[in-house]
């Protein structure tokens, strides 16, 4: 009888075990099937999901919320909820989310990415009025293959960001936008400074930045030498343009700020805050520092053009854009968010709150920094006058991975020749077998 | 899975009666240890054999992570591609320089922690904890510390600045070819020699008291009593360590990604990291899962070759 006992104590034991492994796979099957194409509709309301990489970003994160919530309650038929997530963790929730089709219907995108994004088929194209657009800073439009895809309400600006005071006392000329420094100018004034013994390194370029900085922060340099991260003619190949001599010189001037001691090669965690310090003279940074620098250093700072190294100064452009999900069942609603998004007040409410550049004129004549005689127009001008987006072409990601490697070597001192052909090589290879990343 | 299902049919009248009620508690068992197991083998299944098999086809086409096309078989391309490409070949040779001095090192470093910490002394507890916490720390976190700690006016430079009163300088650790990566050894050392101590102990622990005192009875001296008692009693923790060490040790990826991202100049890069910069961040699953296919040969490779070396003869 003891048999017994054991015997129907194990089945009860076997059966219970098997009934929780059971609820257990239902459970999680149930919770991922929710959610569906990023919209639902209920009693005559349609909710769609918005996603942002403002997590964290408690700011811009209450401007979003302000938009959606003008946007709720000037209608009833659609009603948007934000997801928000970590910048950094941003671009790959998309990726996951696109490959398991689960995209929301309203997303925002990093200006480099759109290209590649719209080729993969993850977004779709607005198909909203032209002329809602016809005014906006070029960088800040999302077009792919004469299609717009995405739009930003914002912009930001490289700059060379330093003191008067510090130009004066080792006799440098204060640059302007018609006539800024050339590459001897800029080298001599790092000399001067560097012989002053007051600056360990009298430059910071943000050389510890890892990811998408490397080529949005030094790519437009190569490009002010002359060279390219891809031929913009065919966007087939980088060959001639990103190991041509322009290229090489371009590599061996960043090489010589290390050698001569004018950079380190790893900055500091934050360079704004070393420049604040005073640990660098001149900070190659963005606009986005310009409220910590001018807190501190008053009516000293000085934001400059960058420096023309032979073909003109030119900086980075795009930032985060809006753009609707091709999955979206709801393509009218997102279509009606995104349109009242892109009203003039929403420009010039990025641009106060955040003080960041507003991408059109009109809302920046309603902005007191960026206003034509604001104390932040400069960065306007430098937008509209000498920003190169990134290439606009699905190769992107690959290029930018290329390229911070690449930047990193030759901070590093390997032989740029061999660093570049290899990058060149890579980004070849790469396009030929996507069959030219062809639409 | 309901027992009745399968319960046995009653015995007919010539089998012996006491075989049955044995056999349906043998079948019960064994039903039982089926459900037991049944979560850990299908999540086994689905996310590691799954894809396993799936890195096996994935190998052999151009596989995009990101694309409006459907892959298509390029047959051995990619590793044509590969054995071609010198990053794939300084990361080979930075992951076997690696293991190389890892694991006798830290295998070593691990007895004799363990050695120190079975000697019967007060705190040996204490120790013990605090040779384990690294271990159960974030690889990521300690990483993000020892980055800084390795900085040019980082602790580990100021230390040495301190002992050696000015006369040595020290280096930038992680930006200088030649000392990145015996850097970031000694940190992986730091965090995981707990561990195997851990291990080491329980082999040691096995060892009867006995032993020790019949060789002290025969006048062994310390090292006698280590190389005739303890070694030969641990050989089962030994082939254990040296392949658990060595496997762990080729998939370095976590403090790369964190402190040095490859560089500088590939001299940290490890085929781990190589095949999730490819696959992931630039987006050519079917290259990464090459790169994935070669690194799992040479692992198995290696792992049956330490197998043969080891096994039991006789």
């Amino acid at each position: 009888m003891a048999i017994h006992h054991r015997g129907s104590r194990t089945r009860r034991l076997a059966t219970i075990t098997a009934l929780l492994t059971a609820a257990a796979f239902a459970l999680t099957a149930c919770a991922s099937g929710s959610g569906g194409s990023g919209a639902v509709t209920e009693n005559g309301v349609t909710t769609l999901t918005l996603w942002t990489h403002n997590g964290g970003n408690d700011d811009e994160l209450a401007v979003n919320q302000r938009v959606v919530d003008d946007f709720n309650a000037g209608q009833a038929g659609y009603r948007v909820e934000i997801q928000s997530f970590p910048q950094d963790a941003y671009n790959d929730s998309v990726t996951g989310a696109a490959t398991a089709r689960k995209l929301p219907c309203i997303l925002d995108m990093d200006a480099p990415n759109v290209p590649n994004w719209a080729w993969a088929g993850y977004i779709a194209p607005l198909e909203l009025p032209e002329q809602l657009f016809a005014n906006q800073l070029p960088s800040t439009l999302g077009v792919v293959d004469g299609e717009l895809y995405a739009f930003g309400h914002y912009d930001v600006a490289l700059n060379v960001v330093t003191r008067r005071s510090v130009l004066e006392k080792y006799g440098i000329r204060v640059p302007t936008l018609t006539e800024p420094w050339t590459k001897d100018e800029f080298d001599a004034a790092l000399a001067a400074i560097k012989a002053g013994g007051e600056y360990e390194h009298p430059l910071d370029l943000g050389t510890s930045g890892t990811g998408e900085w490397a080529p949005y922060a030094y790519s437009p340099i190569l490009q002010s030498f002359g060279g390219d991260l891809i031929d913009r003619n065919t966007y087939t190949g980088a060959q001639g343009v990103l190991n041509g001599p322009a290229a090489i010189a371009w590599a061996e001037w960043m090489h010589g700020l290390v050698e001569n001691g004018y950079i380190a090669r790893q900055s500091g965690e934050d360079s704004t805050l070393d420049f604040i310090n005073g640990k660098s003279a001149i900070m190659w940074s963005g606009s986005w520092a310009a409220d910590q620098v001018t807190e501190r250093y008053g009516d000293d700072v000085l934001f400059l053009p960058p420096v023309d190294f032979g073909h003109g100064p030119k900086i980075g452009g795009g930032s985060w854009q809006w753009g609707m999900s091709a999955d979206c069942s709801a393509k009218d609603g997102a279509r009606a968010f995104l349109e009242f998004s892109a009203q003039t007040k929403y420009h010039v409410l990025y641009a106060t709150e955040l003080g960041l550049i507003p991408a059109t004129e009109e809302a920046a004549a309603q902005v007191e920094n960026f206003a034509p005689d604001g104390k932040y127009r400069i960065f306007y001008d430098l937008a509209d006058q000498f920003a190169v987006q990134r290439p606009v072409t699905p190769a992107y990601p690959f290029i930018s991975s290329v390229f911070q490697k690449a930047s990193a070597d030759i901070v590093d001192g390997g032989d740029p020749k061999a660093i570049l052909d290899k990058a060149v090589a890579d980004i070849d290879n790469n396009v030929k077998q996507n069959g030219n990343y062809e639409f | 899975m309901s027992t009745s299902a399968v319960a046995p049919a009653p015995p007919a009248p010539s089998t012996p009666p006491v075989a049955t009620p044995q056999r349906a508690a043998r079948s019960r068992e064994s039903l039982l240890a089926a459900a037991m197991t049944a979560p850990a083998v299908i999540l086994l299944i689905v996310f590691f054999v799954v894809p396993v098999l799936l890195m096996f086809g994935l190998a052999f086409t151009n596989a995009r992570l990101i694309s409006p096309r459907p892959p298509s078989v390029v047959g051995f391309d990619n590793f044509l591609t590969l054995f071609t490409d010198s990053y794939f070949w300084a990361s080979l040779r930075n992951t076997a320089y690696f293991a190389v001095v890892v694991v006798p090192v830290q295998a070593g470093l691990a007895l004799v922690l363990a050695l120190l910490v079975n000697a019967k002394v007060r705190g040996r507890n204490f120790f013990r904890t605090v040779y384990f916490i690294p271990v159960v720390t974030s690889m990521v976190v300690v990483s993000l510390l020892w980055r800084f700690i390795y900085e040019p006016d980082g602790l580990l430079n100021q230390v040495i600045r301190a002992v050696s009163f000015g006369y040595w300088e020290g280096t930038d650790w992680l930006s200088n070819p030649a000392t990145a990566m015996p850097a970031i050894m000694l940190m992986s050392i730091w965090q995981a020699v707990g561990f195997h101590m851990v291990i080491w102990l329980a082999g040691l622990q096995t060892i009867p008291g006995e032993l020790y005192e019949a060789a002290a009875l025969d006048g062994a001296s310390r090292w006698g009593m280590f190389r005739h008692v303890t070694w030969p009693g641990l050989v089962a923790t030994r082939t254990f360590i040296l392949i658990t060490i060595t496997i762990s040790a080729c998939s370095l990826f976590t403090q790369i990604s964190v402190m040095t991202q490859g560089g500088p100049l590939d001299s940290t890069a490890t085929v781990v990291y190589m095949a999730v910069r490819t696959g992931y961040e630039q987006q050519s699953t079917g290259y990464a899962a090459a790169v994935s296919l070669v690194f799992f040969v040479i692992v198995l490779g290696i792992s049956l070759v330490q197998r043969l070396l080891t096994r039991e003869r006789g």
